[in-house]
């Protein structure tokens, strides 16, 4: 009896080493993301932002996106009207690794894009934090995260998916698809005034599925040159 | 030699249930005032109307010029005025204005001196830019016919000219016919209830009654205060009707209307005329002469008879 | 038929009822802007209530372009009452004045004389639909400025390039211009059959609303007889303001979603003007003036 309370009792002290020893690991990863995130004190940057959601017709537009350390985030659309998801878009990992107090556990290893990537789920400590769960695709290779999948308290759950190239050494994306879920539209004809049947979306919308996509080609970046706050406001 | 202005056959109008005009024939000499003369309700303004294309016949022919009226309109009513009954035009513009607008419209270019002599003719000079609306009954009649004479017309017709108008205005009315007839030498038609307005007037006469012509003729023959229908009423018509077709009378009798016997003749002959009657043992229940045209027009349009007493 | 046609327009615009029209969509305008102008905010929140549960939308959507559409889809409903008060009453008016047996008796043609009122009918729909313009299109984006449109379809939304919504207007006003002309040629054909203009005007307005509510109403019964309607064809000026969209979502600038409703609608509206006026041609020259 005593025998097989003792065998248990090593088994756990065994997991929990295990797990200690595990979000360490991870604990160092993302530190060393964050490490080369932070290289970018601040960035201005031109791009493309195209919103795909089933329900909406949108142009492309262009946009300047503002960053600065260390969560100040900014879309600016030269003219014109922009649909972003609800909570905008945090087209940014910084932000997400500037969260503190977290624990990051690894959950194995999958392929993203054609790199292999490890899966690293960081867990708020913070019961009042907005996200409740982030899980991460990182290319331990070259510190890029590829992927991220956050489940916030407000706003659901958004995927990005990072696409890197003349600026990866700074851990800027080329491109990030920004991925969310959206809620079916219907509006009543008292607020659009069109009493006739409407037309119903295109079949291929509809296959889209639910979920919005907001895509974000960048064409160039100006690093570390400073902003001024109010940008921000 | 005289031109035929109006030449009317067998004109005839139906509507739904009721026969307006009947197989009317008239003519108009360039120069005629003619007399259009009924009651109210007699076919008068109807004819008028399908004169001037505002009403399409049911049958019948018009001639206006010696042209047919429905395939020469623009070109006969180029040289037509008229006032068909009481004249309306534009009350929210002013005198000036509509008869600008109406000239426009007959084809005239007509200069501001122009359009003002107009006005000047019918007396409303002094008021030529007040708006309509502010104008008296007599005032819109003088406007009206200022209108139907802006483009110089060969032809005027008047429906009922002196309609609503007081006695002056009557009397302006009447003096104006006789300028357009005697100095301008217009050919004018005009339409009347009262006989008293056309006797005045009128060189020719139309009676119409239901839409039939009841006498056409001569104002000087049938207005001569020296002739008279005389009404002869007798015990025995018959006998009474044959001797006096045996007799000097046969030539003044004209055809019975009812039980009624009568004769057309010089009022001077009365007398003659009764000695002969009982000298000829016609026992006389009534003789009833008729001193002028009105009581003739008077009892033979409410009578609805057709007598061709006055047409040789 | 020149003559003609100045002498009309002279007798419609001299005319103190033909200005009621104008004063109307002068104010109806200025107090929608106004509100806006005021409250436009709070109006966006409200419309864009369902969206923003998951959308955030950014940029200035209360805009002139945006304004301009609230208010065309506001008043091209009324506007036929008002373009009735004219073109039911231009026969009508004439013989309720006594001034249409007049008229007759000139050395002009009938045909001649109906064209002439017709077309002076359709260009004061024209000027009134200018006016229109005017005040919706360019007050409003004097007043709120220009930016993309975003509309509110019954099942989606479309959001329109500011460069490429202008010649949209030019389209939607002309098309509603040829509405409205229909609306004349109705009023025009029911005004030969009276002799004071409210029964025609009244006629005319009552016409309108009944069949704006059957063009409107999704029931079965009704949708046969639909397309037949010109009210349901009316409103086919909204054609211009959706967009087609490549396999990527992305609109395409210049493009219209249904241009082969705009066309369909466009030779249905212009069939009924031709019937109405072509109707009115033949009543008229036959008809017996006996006013």
């Amino acid at each position: 009896m005593m025998k097989k309370t003792g065998k248990i009792i090593l088994f756990l002290f065994a997991m929990q080493a295990s797990i200690m020893l595990n979000a360490q690991d991870m604990n160092v990863l993302v530190q060393k993301v964050k490490a080369k995130l932070d290289l970018v004190d601040d960035y201005v940057a031109d791009g493309k932002m195209k919103t795909d959601v089933a329900f909406i017709k949108a142009p492309i537009g262009k946009i300047k996106i503002f960053f600065k350390k260390p969560n100040l985030f900014k879309i600016k659309r030269d003219n014109g009207i922009s649909i972003l998801p609800k909570g905008g878009v945090s087209v940014n990992m910084s932000s997400v690794i500037a969260m503190k107090d977290y624990v990051a556990l690894s959950a194995g290893e999958t392929i993203v894009d054609g790199t292999k990537t490890r899966i690293v789920k960081l867990l708020p400590m913070n019961e009042n934090s907005e996200i409740i769960l982030t899980t991460m695709y990182i290319d331990e290779t070259n510190l890029l995260i590829r992927k991220a999948i956050t489940t916030t308290k407000e706003n659901g759950t958004y995927e990005m998916q990072l696409y890197y190239g003349a600026y990866a050494n700074y851990g800027l994306p080329d491109k990030v698809i920004f991925t969310f879920n959206t809620k079916d539209y219907k509006m009543p004809k008292g607020i659009t005034l069109e009493f006739e049947d409407g037309d119903k979306p295109t079949e291929a919308d509809k296959l889209r599925g639910r979920k919005g996509k907001v895509e974000i080609t960048y064409s160039s970046y100006i690093i570390n040159k400073g902003i001024d706050i109010a940008v921000f406001k | 030699m005289m031109q035929q202005v109006i030449e009317v056959t067998g004109l005839t109008k139906e509507f739904k249930n009721i026969t307006a005009v009947n197989d009317l024939s008239f003519s108009v000499q360039e120069g005629d005032v003619y007399g259009f003369l009924g009651q109210n309700g007699a076919g008068k303004s109807t004819t008028i109307r399908m004169l001037l294309t505002l009403i399409t016949p049911t049958k019948g022919n018009i001639e206006l010029f010696g042209m047919p009226l429905h395939s020469y309109r623009r070109e006969i009513l180029q040289q037509v005025g008229a006032v068909i009954e009481k004249p309306d035009v534009y009350k929210y513009l002013s005198a000036y204005e509509n008869l600008k607008l109406f000239a426009r419209l007959s084809g005239v270019k007509v200069t501001e001196q122009k359009l003002m002599q107009q006005l000047d003719m019918v007396g409303l000079a002094a008021r030529a830019k007040d708006k309509v609306q502010t104008y008296s009954q007599g005032m819109k009649q003088r406007l009206g016919i200022a209108i139907a004479l802006v483009h110089d017309p060969k032809l005027i017709i008047l429906d009922e000219p002196t309609n609503g108008l007081d006695p002056q205005g009557i009397a302006d009315i009447r003096n104006l016919i006789l300028h357009l007839s005697r100095e301008m030498k217009k050919t004018i038609v005009v339409s009347s209830h009262l006989l008293s307005e056309i006797e005045q007037v009128a060189t020719k006469v139309l009676i119409i009654d239901q839409g039939k012509k009841i006498i056409e003729g001569e104002s000087a023959e049938l207005f001569d205060p020296a002739q008279t229908i005389v009404e002869l009423t007798t015990v025995d018509n018959v006998f009474s009707l044959r001797q006096l077709e045996e007799s000097r009378w046969q030539q003044n009798l004209q055809p019975k209307r009812g039980d009624v016997l009568l004769l057309k003749l010089d009022r001077k002959l009365i007398p003659q005329l009764h000695r002969d009657l009982v000298n000829m043992n016609i026992e006389v229940l009534s003789l009833q002469p008729r001193h002028s045209l009105e009581d003739y027009f008077l009892q033979v349009t409410s009578g609805n008879q057709h007598v061709d007493a006055f047409t040789n | 038929m020149w003559t003609l046609l100045q002498i009309e327009l002279y007798k419609i615009f001299r005319r103190p009822r033909t200005y009621i029209a104008f004063v109307a969509i002068t104010a109806l305008i200025t107090i929608v802007q106004l509100g806006l102008k005021v409250d436009g905010k709070e109006y966006a929140a409200f419309v864009m209530a369902d969206l923003s549960n998951t959308l955030q939308i950014d940029g200035k959507i209360i805009n002139g372009y945006f304004v301009c559409y609230v208010l065309l889809q506001l008043l091209l409903v009324h506007v036929p009452l008002l373009i009735a008060l004219i073109a039911a009453d231009m026969i009508s008016g004439e013989a309720n004045m006594g001034t249409l047996r007049l008229l007759i008796t000139k050395p002009i043609s009938r045909t001649q004389f109906i064209l002439a009122k017709f077309f002076a009918a359709t260009i004061y729909t024209i000027l009134l639909l200018i006016w229109l313009a005017i005040l919706a299109l360019f007050l409003s984006m004097w007043i709120f400025g220009t930016d993309d449109m975003f509309l509110l379809k019954n099942n989606y939304a479309v959001q329109i390039e500011n460069a490429d919504i202008f010649w949209r207007y030019g389209g939607a006003f002309c098309f509603a211009a040829l509405a409205m002309t229909a609306v004349a040629a109705l009023g025009f054909f029911l005004s030969q059959f009276a002799e004071n203009s409210i029964g025609p005007i009244v006629a005319t307005m009552s016409i309108i609303v009944f069949f704006t509510i059957l063009s409107t109403m999704s029931i079965p019964i009704f949708n046969t007889i639909k397309p037949y309607l010109f009210t349901t064809h009316m409103v086919a000026w909204k054609e211009f303001f959706d967009v087609k969209v490549n396999a990527g979502n992305e609109t395409i600038r210049g493009t219209i979603q249904r241009p082969d409703r705009i066309i369909n609608s466009t030779l249905i509206l212009l069939a009924h003007i031709v019937f109405f006026v072509g109707a009115s041609l033949y009543v008229f020259k036959k008809k017996d003036v006996l006013s």
